[in-house]
């Protein structure tokens, strides 16, 4: 009973971390938008009558937009499909269930694994999802019974599945590293320091791997650079074009989590995941040799705090990415990830391979 | 609980199975077929065979579904076509008649299984290490020769599309 209980709550716990950062990215967006485009961005929160010396804009993201949403008409076009775009929502929630976002917690007798699912195919579980992860966008075209939607989702889907096959490729190179396909054990075996002070995270061991993993991941997610299911100059909105009121938001919030989804990966495999440099079990063990003794507690929280800042930053680095690069043509989309990425990614399986075998 | 779970997906996989082929709008059907390779993924996780369930949803629920549903968009196969689930009488009595034979071979089949031998699986069994193992040792020459085949298909594949593209070539 407990068991189920503690799943429930972990479960929760990282739905709830998903929605909120992906609301809270919604705002960074729009507010890093608007420094990089020289604007102020959303200051329509003048809530206290000038009072604060700060306004509230973040309030209106989070509060005024949601309610707006929610009371808005739907609007379904005439010969539309009434699929749901919960399609494009439930493959992108379900992947994190995944991710470990902390070490083991010892309360009394009980052990709690801070990751929903203990998968021993973690990894592949991911791949799993998110490859289901295109019915949303295709589904979600062909439903509108629209030529603009429907080209929107047939750009995506191929857009989708050439680009899973670079990512598939660039994670097997950290699989070979790590010799696991356990996300957990993966976080765990990037614990050690380089010299007792480089942190051994995986980036240094497939820098090539995350570099592809990236683009691949930002291509999943269909934003600028590789924004063409879209295109708002071409297709109005594509697949989401006809969609209205909450409708659109669940595939703008499937567009965000899609984000978080893709750094908390990059943040598990490349990034140490829950590692904090030099903190271990018991305490901090500076290379000086000096020790900070922590409580196992404390130890955990500041794990979880690692986790949850890596992943943010990775997110307003795709942002930035975002509102920096201009959007590809088709061809140049397929192009990158065929004739470049995908040679790349094989590559380094070679290489890794290689290298692995003659460490043994 | 573990009998009652499999009984529910197995319930739920039939009435997912039946859809594919009795409802009349062809993208829903491959949908319908979406949702019953994903079923029977949970029913391979129930068996303890991860791996098997992982390959399932990717290889054949995100790749190949993802295909059928592209050809029947870009055939544009109407919902609603007349002939569907209907047909001549000859065929009736064909179709019926092959239906009750496969029924009866299915007895007789189901006569002849052994009843399950039901004990605990090894630990492991059924995931990334077990399944490798077998597919690089016991099973190495079957696994190449079907990397070779599906090379085969795919540069088989461009070859004929070229030829379409180029009639001045041959």
């Amino acid at each position: 009973m407990i068991d189920v209980g503690i799943a429930g709550v972990k479960a929760l716990l990282v739905l709830l971390m998903v929605l909120n950062l992906s609301a809270i990215l919604l705002w960074v967006e729009r507010k890093g938008s608007a420094l990089i485009q020289d604007r102020i961005g959303a200051n329509r929160a003048n809530i206290f009558g000038g009072l604060l010396p700060f306004n509230l804009g973040i309030i209106n993201t989070l509060i005024a937009d949601p309610i707006k949403l929610l009371t808005k008409e739907d609007v379904i076009p005439a010969g539309a499909d009434k699929l749901l775009p919960f399609l494009a929502v439930f493959p992108v929630l379900v992947t994190f269930a995944a991710v470990p976002f902390g070490d083991q917690l010892q309360i009394g007798s009980t052990t709690i694994n801070l990751q929903v699912a203990d998968l021993d195919i973690g990894i592949l579980y991911v791949l799993a999802m998110s490859s289901l992860a295109v019915y949303g966008t295709v589904l979600g075209g062909w439903a509108s019974n629209s030529r603009w939607a429907l080209l929107g989702g047939i750009r995506g889907s191929a857009q989708m599945i050439s680009y899973e096959i670079a990512m598939g490729l660039a994670l097997i190179g950290a699989v070979m590293t790590f010799g696991t396909l356990d996300l957990q054990a993966i976080a765990r075996a990037q614990g050690h320091h380089f010299f007792g002070v480089i942190p051994a995270w995986g980036v240094i061991y497939q820098p090539v791997g995350f570099v592809i993993f990236l683009i691949a991941g930002i291509a999943e997610t269909k934003r600028v650079p590789f924004d063409l299911p879209e295109g708002e100059s071409e297709l109005i909105s594509g697949y989401f074009t006809e969609y209205s009121g909450m409708k659109q938001a669940a595939f703008m919030l499937s567009d965000f989590a899609e984000s978080v989804v893709v750094a908390g990966l990059a943040t598990t495999l490349f990034f140490g995941a829950w590692q904090v440099p030099f903190l271990f079990r018991d305490g901090f063990h500076f290379p000086g040799g000096s020790v900070v003794a922590l409580p196992q507690l404390v130890v955990v929280v500041l794990q979880i705090i690692s986790f949850t800042i890596k992943v943010f930053l990775l997110c307003v680095f795709q942002i930035l990415v975002r509102w920096t690069l201009p959007r590809y043509r088709y061809d140049q989309v397929m192009d990158l990830g065929w004739k470049f990425l995908l040679p790349i990614a094989l590559a380094n399986m070679l290489v890794t391979g290689v290298v692995v075998v003659l460490a043994g | 609980m573990g009998a009652a779970l499999f009984l529910l997906l197995a319930v739920l996989t039939v009435v997912a199975a039946l859809t594919v082929v009795l409802h009349p709008n062809p993208v829903k059907s491959a949908m319908a077929l979406v949702v019953t390779l994903f079923l029977l993924a949970v029913v391979f996780v129930l068996l303890e065979a991860h791996m098997i369930a992982a390959l399932q949803i990717i290889v054949y629920a995100g790749a190949i579904m993802v295909l059928f549903l592209f050809v029947i968009m870009l055939l544009n196969l109407q919902s609603d076509e007349p002939e569907l689930g209907r047909g001549h009488g000859v065929q009736r009595v064909l179709a019926w008649s092959g239906g009750v034979l496969l029924a009866l071979e299915l007895a007789v089949v189901a006569r002849g299984v052994p009843a399950a031998k039901v004990g605990a699986t090894p630990a492991g069994y059924g995931g990334a290490v077990a399944v490798a193992k077998s597919l690089y040792t016991d099973f190495l020459l079957p696994f190449e020769l079907t990397s070779i085949l599906l090379l085969v298909a795919v540069v088989g594949a461009v070859v004929l599309a070229q030829r379409q593209r180029r009639p001045d070539v041959s």
